[in-house]
């Protein structure tokens, strides 16, 4: 089974957000960033099929150069090649459409991206990348075992969840459950070693249209400061929740 | 060129965000002058959405879909657009909508918008504003297709009443057999309980209730609001409650009218996916909880003490004003 798992480069969860450029772009200046973690989590299942069941797994970015930490520190993790589409990934369709290239070309047999990345919160490509590809797909997947080409994976629905069965090649849309936090994996110094000499292909982008553009950012306005009420006058939460908040 | 929404239901009833996206594209249609198309599946009488300003309602009823099934879902979809001219799709923010709307988009060649809050900055050209970064900060996007797909936030917008004369018509798609090889073989759904995602309110609890058996009081307090339970991601972890209670960054979302945590501290992880609530309330004995930062309501106390008593003085209150 060819496996190519989407990586998306974002910053860390605890970094500061801030804008620069008029607010139009976002300052990636002194930010961390990290593999996104939905991402991750089918990184891990993914590795977890190679060790296995003897799976190759391919990691891929859109991405500029800066990319290429993330993507090594997923060869040092386990995966076996990387490939870095060269271009800003300008959308989420644009990114779709480059990734489906590469779906084309490679004949990946499963796709395992995150259901939806920290920085944008689109949650579209993995849909755009199963559209444009004809793949079928499964969204926010929780749990994915894989016999031949028979699938059973499990979605999370509102109030529930939900199994369901498909056929190979698929695209997945993950998310934590496919493997749990205690499961990730840090790279080791062996692993660190190895990615060294593992591939790391950079293609040029296939041309294709952006169908969005973000035209500047917004950080919310300050918050007022928390009103604290005594636990002695729980009557006065239940006030200011109904008169004020109006909520209850 | 109406303003195509669907209106999303489970069990023959509409959920009620189907109602707020109604309202929303109806907001939309009157300053564009055009109406509202909503699709339904699997709906007899779609005629609750009259009040909500829909004028025509294509209804599908085939025993073909009673099973969720995405890549069907958004054909159906995509023709009913197709048959309206629509320029706009609009979809609301539960998980098969998020799960339908990028297939729409590619098979429309329309640019896609998701986790949009509140009505379009402009409409030609087409900018909305959406949360972005984890809640930490809203982008604005523009849409630059001739069609355009919205996924509208949940409670971003609300709910809208205008009367209008809702035509009914059966409309028969073709299915494609080939977007049937994705089955449900079963599911799991908590009955009975109201779930995260339709709730008004959420009681969420955190490491500070100490264990599972303590999760008493917070499931009363939520009975006594028709809120819905959730529980941080180490409550999770350690087993005191199902995965799917979990809210936060890699947990479910929450975008809830009042959210009210327990005894959670408020990880940054924990606020990214609570923080497009309105209203936030906590409790908590540590008044350093970085909670008390983001919250609009405090109250720093021992929870064991306080949320008997808050669930008391609730059912006191709705007893008084129901």
């Amino acid at each position: 089974m060819k496996i190519l798992v989407c990586i998306s480069h974002v910053p860390d969860t605890t970094a500061k957000i801030n804008f620069t450029n008029g607010d139009t772009e976002f300052d990636a200046n002194g930010v961390q960033f990290v593999i996104n973690p939905n991402d991750e989590f089918g990184l891990t299942r993914a590795i977890w099929f190679k060790e296995q069941a003897g799976a190759t797994v391919t990691v891929v970015n859109v991405g500029g150069p800066d990319a290429e930490a993330t993507l090594r520190k997923a060869l040092a993790i386990g995966a076996d090649e990387a490939i870095r589409v060269n271009a800003t990934p300008i959308d989420g369709f644009f990114v779709a459409k480059q990734l489906a290239e590469v779906v084309k070309t490679g004949g990946y047999d499963l796709v395992i991206a995150g259901k939806e990345s920290l920085d944008y919160n689109g949650a579209m490509v993995p849909g755009m990348l199963a559209g444009l590809t004809g793949y079928d797909f499964v969204n926010g997947c929780i749990k994915l075992d894989v016999t031949g080409s028979d699938v059973t994976a499990v979605r999370e629905i509102d109030g529930g969840k939900e199994t369901i069965s498909a056929k190979l090649p698929l695209v997945i849309a993950g998310q934590k459950g496919l493997v749990e936090e205690k499961d990730l994996r840090i790279p080791n110094m062996r692993g660190i070693m190895q990615a060294r000499t593992k591939a790391l292909t950079i293609l040029e982008p296939v041309a294709a249209n952006a169908t969005t553009k973000a035209v500047k950012f917004e950080k919310p306005a300050p918050k007022s400061a928390v009103k604290l009420i005594s636990p002695d006058n729980l009557d006065e939460l239940v006030n200011l929740l109904h008169n004020e908040a109006k909520v209850i | 060129m109406s303003i195509l929404i669907y209106a999303e239901s489970a069990e023959g009833k509409f959920k009620k965000t189907a109602f707020e996206l109604a309202s929303y594209a109806k907001k939309i249609a009157a300053e564009t002058g055009t109406t509202v198309t909503a699709v339904t599946i699997n709906i007899s009488d779609a005629s609750a959405l009259a009040a909500y300003g829909v004028d025509k309602a294509l209804n599908v009823n085939t025993d073909k879909l009673k099973a969720f099934n995405a890549k069907a879902y958004a054909d159906v979809i995509k023709q009913a657009a197709v048959k309206e001219s629509s320029k706009f799709v609009l979809f609301s923010s539960n998980t098969d909508s998020l799960y339908i709307a990028p297939l729409v988009a590619v098979g429309l060649e329309a640019g896609y918008a998701s986790n949009v809050v509140g009505l379009p900055q402009s409409i030609s050209p087409l900018q909305v504003k959406r949360h972005a970064f984890s809640n930490k900060a809203f982008t604005v996007t523009e849409i630059t297709t001739d069609v355009k797909v919205l996924a509208i936030g949940k409670n971003s917008f609300g709910l809208v009443e205008s009367a209008s004369s809702l035509a009914q018509e059966d409309f028969a798609p073709s299915l494609n057999d080939n977007d049937f090889t994705v089955k449900v073989e079963s599911s799991e759904k908590v009955t009975g309980k109201v779930t995260i995602a339709d709730a008004e309110i959420v009681v969420s609890g955190g490491r500070g209730l100490k264990g599972p058996e303590n999760w008493g009081m917070l499931e009363d307090l939520a009975s006594a609001l028709g809120a819905a339970t959730a529980c941080s991601k180490p409550v999770s972890d350690l087993g005191w409650r199902p995965h799917s209670e979990h809210v936060g960054q890699t947990g479910k979302p929450v975008a809830a009218n009042l959210y009210i945590a327990l005894g959670i501290s408020g990880a940054i992880q924990h606020i990214a996916g609570i923080n497009s609530s309105k209203v936030k309330v906590v409790i908590n004995s540590d008044a350093d909880a970085p909670f008390f930062k983001v919250a609009d309501y405090g109250v720093v106390g021992d929870v064991f003490d306080i949320v008997p008593k808050l669930t008391e003085k609730i059912k006191a209150f709705k007893a008084q004003n129901s």
